[in-house]
């Protein structure tokens, strides 16, 4: 009942920009069309296959926002799986290989799970503030994705398979899509139906109250941020394989911002303690959709950057206690109109 | 009322206090020294006073935004909207004078005062609405990126505009030949700028509330300290300092780039946490704000004598040292502890 109620306003949000599109475009907007390749298409459909990159960082943002924490790195994560893949496909002499791609894209995921694990011991043994510790990363991260493409924009050959993660399609669907579905639902099941989501919630809570309780908060600590990272990286090898290079200065650039921005739209406060893994899904939608609105509108696109700031001052203003006591002050000083607090404090007991 | 912010301060921590508080800002200081030496020793007219100079002209801007930074990390906050607020005011200046046809030193009063007027704006809504800095100053990030690419999405020059040569204007101490320097005027307004900062965080009631509040926000409260106009007040500190770092900019470069200091708001946190400024606030010296500042300046002027490496590599020992001060910071904080119990 809670969840859904959480869940109302971000779709509410949703369902007006899809309105706002259909009106502006028409109904092929939210319709699905075949391609002539057989595979799905049409505005909506690659709204949600450019959103993949996007959610999947905003997941594994939710889950380290849900510790207390926050990850700044995930952009500068980006790059460096990026460009870990696609220099190992082209260092190698045939990029078409099979065998190539998998030990390329292991490579570049062992790699960004590393990266978590060393954000997560600095945050968890080390006791330094999430916010400094990622800030680490985020400045160096690009330099060692340089590093690693030696300042180039390593270009993969359109017919390796790599490029297959980012454009191809199973089942009609686009692959981004399936992997963004995948991990939506593969981190729900752990979080909802195993006991892992109250232990996060539990950290985010009060760390040394649950390792008294006998939590591993540690542990646990350094496991969001290695999955974090590795959402990332994923999300990078993706955005990668769409584009089919992976440009170290400028691949997922603000990226981390748009992830928290996806998470707070979501409901999951940036105070730690709760999250809610599809209300951040609801919200990576919603900044895709408002992208193409935007132009849907007849806006020009650099008007993208000045409704990003509206969505997240209205979003930041309606979470707040005092802004929502402040504005409706005047409709609860009046005698007449009914008295809204006490009723619902006893609906909560 | 308590305020809960993504940089606040473990329980357990303490101030750093008696001498420990000038450990970070002494290893600056030695590492400044050591990177100025090891240029010295390896490379031919690093000597040169104007070598040093420079570190002043290139990063002027850089400067005014990380003292202006200062100010807001000491309280316990972070403003992320100085790097777009800067791009923007360049371009204000830009668009004000060379298209609106303003006179520009109207143009430039009417800009510094619309940053010092943002940042009341936002301090009004972090400290009245409770929101988090972080994601308060998100708003002015992509909002003012937004408005730059909007006024203009490409180069504007100011080059036919007179006034806008004064800020380039040499001081001579000297010839350089006989080992003489010099610095343009634009490079004073930052050393104005931080003795004004050092005067207010050290002798004046605004700047001992900084740290107060920084320490803790509820003692400052309880021992009836001006915790709001505090709070407002630094973050209108901070966007006057990006409004005039953007005119500064307009100055040096006498054009408007509108994807002009993207990052620079992490440059600016950088050299603050390197200068000795602890994150969660409370603690540092806006001097070390300077010295933080000339490492940055000090490293690409290094790669640039340097001549076969790459700008990136900046960026990479940034990360490290900020490491390196994080993990001593961490170890002061609590040999601290350990003194007190």
């Amino acid at each position: 009942m809670n969840y859904a109620k959480r869940l109302m306003w971000p779709l509410i949000i949703l369902l007006a920009l899809i309105v706002v599109n259909i009106v502006a475009t028409g109904v092929d907007f939210i319709v699905p069309s075949v391609n002539e390749d057989g595979r799905l298409g049409g505005a909506f459909v690659n709204i949600l296959r450019r959103s993949a990159p996007l959610l999947l960082i905003a997941l594994g943002m939710t889950l380290v926002i849900a510790t207390k924490g926050i990850d700044l790195s995930v952009g500068a994560v980006y790059a460096i799986g990026a460009a870990i893949a696609c220099q190992t496909i082209i260092d190698a002499p045939d990029q078409t290989a099979a065998g190539l791609v998998f030990s390329a894209v292991a490579i570049a995921l062992v790699v960004t799970a590393v990266i978590g694990a060393w954000n997560g011991v600095m945050v968890a043994y080390f006791g330094i503030q999430p916010i400094v510790a990622t800030l680490i990363l985020m400045i160096a991260g690009r330099g060692i994705a340089q590093l690693v493409t030696g300042g180039q924009i390593p270009k993969v050959q359109d017919s390796s398979p790599f490029t297959e993660l980012g454009r191809g399609a199973f089942l009609a669907v686009p692959i981004p899509i399936w992997i963004a579905a995948l991990v939506l639902t593969a981190l729900a099941l752990l979080t909802r139906r195993t006991a892992l989501g109250m232990l996060l919630e539990s950290v985010g809570g009060n760390p040394e109250a649950s390792r008294l309780a006998g939590i591993r908060s540690k542990g646990i600590t350094v496991l969001v941020y290695l999955v974090c990272a590795l959402c990332a990286g994923l999300a990078g090898l993706i955005g990668a394989a769409n584009l089919g290079s992976a440009d170290a200065n400028n691949g997922g650039l603000w990226i981390e911002l748009d992830a928290i921005l996806a998470v707070v739209i979501g409901g999951t406060a940036l105070l730690g303690g709760r999250f809610f893994l599809l209300g951040t899904a609801i919200g990576v939608v919603i900044i895709g959709t408002l992208e193409d609105t935007i132009i849907n509108v007849g806006l020009s696109s650099q008007w993208q950057f000045t409704a990003k700031a509206i969505v997240v001052f209205v979003v930041a203003l309606l979470q707040s206690p005092e802004f929502r006591a402040w504005i409706l002050k005047p409709i609860k000083r009046r005698p007449a109109a009914p008295a809204p607090a006490p009723a619902e404090e006893v609906q909560a007991k | 009322m308590t305020t809960q912010t993504l940089t606040e301060r473990p329980a357990r921590s303490t101030l750093f206090d008696g001498l420990t508080r000038y450990v970070p800002i002494g290893a600056t200081v030695a590492l400044l020294i050591a990177l100025y030496l090891g240029g010295v020793a390896n490379y031919p007219n690093f000597d040169s006073p104007q070598v040093v100079a420079k570190l002043f002209i290139d990063n002027a801007p850089l400067l005014v935004i990380a003292v202006g930074m200062t100010f807001v990390i000491l309280s316990g906050g972070i403003d992320l909207s100085v790097g777009s607020v800067m791009a923007f005011s360049t371009m204000a200046c830009a668009w004000l004078t060379v298209d609106a046809g303003i006179p520009a030193p109207a143009a430039l009063v009417m800009v510094l005062a619309f940053g010092t007027l943002w940042g009341l704006a936002i301090g009004a809504v972090i400290h009245y609405f409770n929101v988090q800095p972080f994601i308060a100053t998100l708003v002015g990030l992509f909002l003012f990126r937004g408005l730059t690419l909007q006024i203009n999405s490409e180069d504007v020059s100011m080059r036919e505009i007179e006034f806008w040569q004064w800020g380039m204007t040499h001081v001579d101490f000297g010839e350089i030949r006989d080992g003489g320097f010099w610095l343009p005027y634009l490079s004073f307004v930052a050393f104005a700028v931080v003795i004004v900062a050092f005067v207010t965080l050290h002798y004046t009631r605004f700047g001992r509330g900084v740290y107060a509040v920084g320490g803790s926000e509820s003692s400052a409260l309880l021992m009836g300290l001006p915790v709001a106009r505090t709070k407002i007040g630094v973050y209108a500190v901070s966007g006057f300092c990006a409004a005039l770092a953007g005119v500064l900019a307009a100055f040096a470069t006498k054009s408007a780039n509108p994807l002009a200091n993207v990052g620079a708001e992490l440059d600016a946190i950088a050299a603050v946490v390197i200068g000795g400024t602890l994150l969660t606030g409370g603690a540092g010296f806006v001097l070390g704000t300077v010295a933080g500042v000339m490492v940055w300046g000090m490293l690409n002027t290094l790669i640039a004598f340097q001549g076969n490496l790459s700008s990136w590599w900046a960026r990479i020992v940034m990360g490290i040292l900020l490491l390196a001060f994080i993990l001593l910071q961490r170890v002061l904080a609590r040999s601290g502890e350990k003194r007190r119990t």
